[in-house]
């Protein structure tokens, strides 16, 4: 009740005949870490478009951080933030320039923009490159820098779309501590990953498979309910018999 | 050598799985052919000039009325006076004035002399010469009218024969010279940016890897552009003949034979761009901003080479496309054979040659 | 208001740091614009003559000796039959043969007619209208002398004669320079704006970057202006850079008012960019992009009366040409550079461009979708 941030019902989206996400139905609250989890295939990254407001639903509802999915996408957008699976900074300007580009869109001030930099940069240490072009930095480094860029502008929500993909452990470890400190600040975390290790960092998660969701609790009561030691063996009981995905 | 068809074939996937891309590489040179067969022509025709008639005599009118009846241009009488002239021009209304001064029949008849002034917007130079000579043509001509009955002796008349072309059509020099600009613009560009798209993505790596010799890769991605390059050379041809009334005087055999060799020059240096290049905006700056307005003035269809400056006519000697439009003018409007092109055949084949060679070196330096 | 000034922060940085991009954008316009106007000529000299004596009579040589001083024509072939001197047309050697028959003298003496047969190679329309045009000038001139001479002189003065002035207004000296070198920079500045505007959002697509943009509260048509603003700006700088070549390497400095030049290269700038970025609104790759761009400039700019003239153009090509952006940057640079045209000759070119640049940027915002 109080302090739901995103409310889904039966949230569908149909390409043709193809039904890539299947009246999915869940909520998230302020403050949590959720985990949206599934195999490559099974429309995770479709319903986090729809939820972000960069694809309209082709049936059901959802309303985030208090707006309308159909009505209110521009709404949506000013108090979101987005981490795309395909690395989205500009590789020829710098980190420098990054931080200020978006900055400059989501409407803070100058001194504002000035202040998160530096601390931005402190954060993640990257004080010989800040005048580097991004193109030049390392994966992680990118990863990392990409994160704090979806949230510099305090979202209330910010979605991450398999933002380890290609990382080391160490590496990994690191982003998950931003993640832990954003949450801490109040952002709300949806992040859709699938890598099972990391779901055990979530709060909640949903496992979906073919389009559905097909469990959705915590990690605890999931391993309970599915008598697994690892969240890979509770995914693998579910998503045995899925048709989609590898 | 089944590999390479391996290769050949996932190219064509590429290429035919871009429907827009698809649809302009076949469209344009069709679509091209019929705009410029219609629409396109060297001759001066329906401009608009004005008459001026200071006289409104007797003889200024008749000679008006046959320049009002001329095919040539479009007249427009004016009643006013020389200072709209200026103000016409300056619209960009008439291209040319004929002023006929007070006492025109007087002085004509009386003092045997008179004279017409002819005003020419010369910003266009080609323009404004030919009307004028087109006027002077029918002032002349009514004179000759008029001392017609008393026997001027001594006519010299000259009989024009047009060969090759006796209507003037502008398809027989447009043809050709179209033929020659889009397939050459066309076949660059696309082996140009496609290799170079590879390298951008990062997917060449993987094709390197393979155990093949890197010339096959890049070949690979040259044939489906060659036969999509040939299906348009029919399909321009079909086009020409039956659509544009253009014949094929010469061997249709040869002409397809002289293309595919064309089309593989052009292919050349596209390959050239790209191993040179390292960005698709580059390649297509490149091949495109860098290469059209320069392939339509050295081609020759536009304007002729032996005009240049001769160091420009040199440069021209290393535009493909000015030898294969000469190769065709040859084969399908003058209907003459190999020994007539033999030499421009060598060249291509030479530019061809040298293209391949300095790209494979730059290509191996990469590499190592 | 303020997003738009980060939007064209980001797109400066990304254009100047591309130095690639950056030469081409001014080297190659110069480039062409003092190379190309020197090929770009009609003026017909030099044609290659080509000449069958069969008569070898003293007017023969008359005739073929004036021909060859007038300065229009070289003598390429001397033959001794018109099979002979075939094989030079057809190498392209020789684009008129001159044929004098045998007693032409005779015959022009004595019978008070006689006859002369000229050949051309037709199939460049501008040699063969011009060279026929000239040679029967000559010939006309020919016949005249001799006439004189022949009647003695007596019939001269009881024959009314009609004399021309013919002036050339605007370009005295028939340098057809002056012609092409505006409509040549008309056609580079249009390939400019034309060709990056379309190639820059589609790069973006290609990237990926366009998601992040798509995700944030940025208003379509901010975003589009700030796409549209650089490229305007570059556009203007190069048409700057090639109004002072055109002073440099040709001594063309505009006859009417500079300002008047500049108004209708920013509104016309606004109507090209707006072509390019709804093209590249439509495209996927830039691939596509660039194809697309290449099918329009091609229509562009051989219909835009840059080669040949759109008075001589069927009806319905003509009807084409009103939609071509670039036919009304080709007469205005001709006419206000060359003839001093005003403000006030131009409204129509204005017009119609500016509504273009609406038209065309108003679909590319309308089409352009941040929501999929």
């Amino acid at each position: 009740m109080e302090n739901i941030v995103i409310k889904t019902d039966k949230l569908t989206k149909r390409y043709g005949d193809f039904i890539a996400t299947n009246e999915i139905s869940f909520e998230v609250y302020k403050g949590e870490i959720f985990g949206f989890l599934g195999a490559n295939g099974a429309g995770k990254t479709t319903a986090m478009r729809m939820l972000c407001g960069l694809s309209t639903p082709s049936s059901g509802h959802a309303i985030i951080a208090g707006f309308d999915v159909y009505r209110e996408t521009e709404k949506i957008k000013k108090n979101i933030g987005y981490m795309s699976q395909k690395f989205s900074l500009y590789e020829d300007l710098t980190v420098l320039e990054n931080i200020n580009f978006f900055g400059g869109i989501y409407g803070l001030s100058n001194a504002n923009i000035k202040d998160k930099s530096e601390k931005l940069i402190d954060q993640l240490g990257l004080q010989k490159e800040a005048k580097k072009l991004v193109g030049a930095l390392p994966l992680g480094w990118k990863q990392k820098l990409s994160f704090s860029v979806a949230v510099l502008h305090e979202p209330r929500i910010v979605f991450l779309d398999e933002p380890t993909g290609g990382v080391d452990p160490v590496t990994r470890r690191q982003f998950w501590d931003l993640i832990y400190d954003a949450a801490a600040r109040g952002v709300t975390i949806f992040v859709t990953t699938h890598y099972m290790d990391e779901a055990e960092y979530c709060n909640r998660i949903s496992i979906m498979v073919d389009g559905r969701i097909e469990a959705l609790d915590t990690p605890r009561n999931l391993k309970h309910r599915f008598h697994s030691e690892s969240m890979d063996d509770v995914f693998f009981q579910l998503a045995r018999g899925a048709k989609r995905g590898d | 050598m089944k590999q390479f068809l391996v290769f050949v074939k996932k190219e064509f996937s590429h290429v035919l799985r871009d429907r827009k891309t698809l649809l302009i590489l076949f469209g344009m040179p069709v679509m091209q052919i019929l705009i410029f067969g219609f629409a396109l022509t060297n001759e001066v025709k329906n401009s608009q000039i004005a008459v001026i008639d200071y006289a409104k005599d007797e003889t200024s009118r008749r000679i008006i009325e046959r320049i009002e009846a001329s095919r040539y241009f479009e007249t427009e009488k004016i009643v006013a006076d020389h200072g709209q002239i200026e103000e016409l021009f300056r619209q960009g209304k008439i291209k040319l004035a004929v002023v006929f001064p007070q006492r025109f029949d007087h002085d004509l008849f009386h003092q045997n002399k008179a004279q017409v002034q002819i005003i020419a917007d010369a910003s266009d130079p080609n323009t404004a010469n030919t009307l004028t000579s087109y006027v002077s043509a029918i002032i002349q001509d009514y004179q000759s009218g008029l001392t017609a009955g008393q026997s001027m002796p001594y006519q010299i008349k000259a009989e024009t024969r047009m060969l090759y072309n006796p209507q003037l059509k502008g398809v027989h020099n447009f043809v050709p010279g179209v033929m020659a600009l889009v397939l050459m613009l066309v076949c660059v560009m696309m082996t140009a940016i496609s290799i170079v798209r590879e390298k951008e993505l990062g997917t060449m790596e993987i094709l390197l890897v393979s155990p093949f010799k890197p010339i096959l890769v890049i070949l690979s991605k040259a044939i489906p552009y060659l036969i999509l390059s040939l299906i348009n050379v029919s399909t321009i041809l079909l086009l020409s003949v039956f659509v544009l009334d253009l014949p094929v005087n010469g061997s249709v055999l040869l002409l397809f034979a002289e293309s595919t060799l064309f089309i593989i020059t052009c292919l050349t240096l596209g390959i050239f761009i790209s191993v040179k290049t390292n960005s698709q905006q580059v390649a297509m700056l490149i091949s495109l901003m860098g290469m059209l307005l320069p392939t339509v003035l050295f081609s020759g269809f536009m304007f002729p080479i032996e005009n240049m400056p001769v160091p420009l006519q040199i440069v021209s000697n290393i535009v493909p496309s000015k030898w294969y439009y000469t190769i065709v003018k040859s084969i399908m409007i003058k209907g003459l054979g190999f020994s007539s092109i033999w030499k421009e055949t060598l060249i291509l084949g030479g530019i061809t040659v040298f293209f391949l060679i300095v790209s494979l070196k730059s290509f191996k330096i990469r590499l190592a | 208001m303020r997003t738009i000034r980060f939007l064209l922060q980001k797109e400066f940085r990304q254009i100047f740091r591309n130095r690639s991009i950056i030469a081409m954008i001014m080297v190659m316009p110069v480039m062409q614009l003092i190379i190309l106007p020197l090929a770009a000529n009609y003026e017909v000299k030099n044609i290659n003559l080509a000449v069958v004596d069969h008569d070898h009579s003293p007017y023969s040589q008359k005739i073929i000796e004036k021909v060859t001083a007038s300065g229009y024509f070289k003598l390429k072939g001397y033959d001794a039959s018109y099979e002979a001197a075939m094989p030079l047309v057809e190498a392209d050697k020789a684009d008129l043969i001159l044929e004098i028959p045998s007693g032409f003298e005779r015959d022009l003496v004595r019978e008070s007619e006689a006859r002369l047969f000229v050949a051309v190679n037709a199939i460049n329309g501008v040699k063969a209208n011009l060279g026929g045009v000239y040679i029967s000038s000559i010939i006309r001139d020919f016949n005249s002398e001799i006439a004189i001479q022949l009647a003695g002189g007596a019939a001269v003065d009881q024959v009314p004669v009609i004399v021309f002035t013919s002036s050339n207004w605007y370009n005295v000296h028939m340098n057809y320079k002056l012609y092409m070198v505006p409509g040549i920079l008309a056609i580079l500045v249009t390939m400019i704006g034309g060709f990056l505007s379309a190639l820059n959002i589609v790069k973006e697509k290609e990237v990926g970057t366009i998601e992040q943009i798509n995700v944030t509260p940025i208003k379509k048509h901010h975003f589009i202006l700030g796409k549209l603003i650089p490229f305007w700006v570059l556009g203007n700088v190069v048409f700057t850079l090639g109004l002072t070549v055109s002073y440099l390497f040709y001594g063309i400095v505009p006859e009417g008012n500079i300002l008047v030049l500049y108004l209708f290269v920013d509104v016309y700038l606004l109507a090209v960019l707006g072509l390019g970025l709804l093209v590249s609104t439509f495209c996927d790759t830039q691939q596509q992009a660039m194809f697309i761009m290449f099918f329009f400039m091609m229509i562009f700019i051989l219909m835009g009366g840059l080669f040949t003239s759109i008075d001589s153009m069927p009806d319905w090509a003509k009807t084409i040409t009103r939609f071509n952006p670039v036919r009304y940057f080709i007469e205005v640079m001709r006419m206000v550079i060359l003839k001093g045209s005003q403000l006030k000759h131009i409204t129509v070119h204005l017009a119609v461009v500016a509504a273009l640049a609406v038209v065309l940027n108003s679909l590319a915002v309308w089409n352009y979708r941040k929501t999929v």
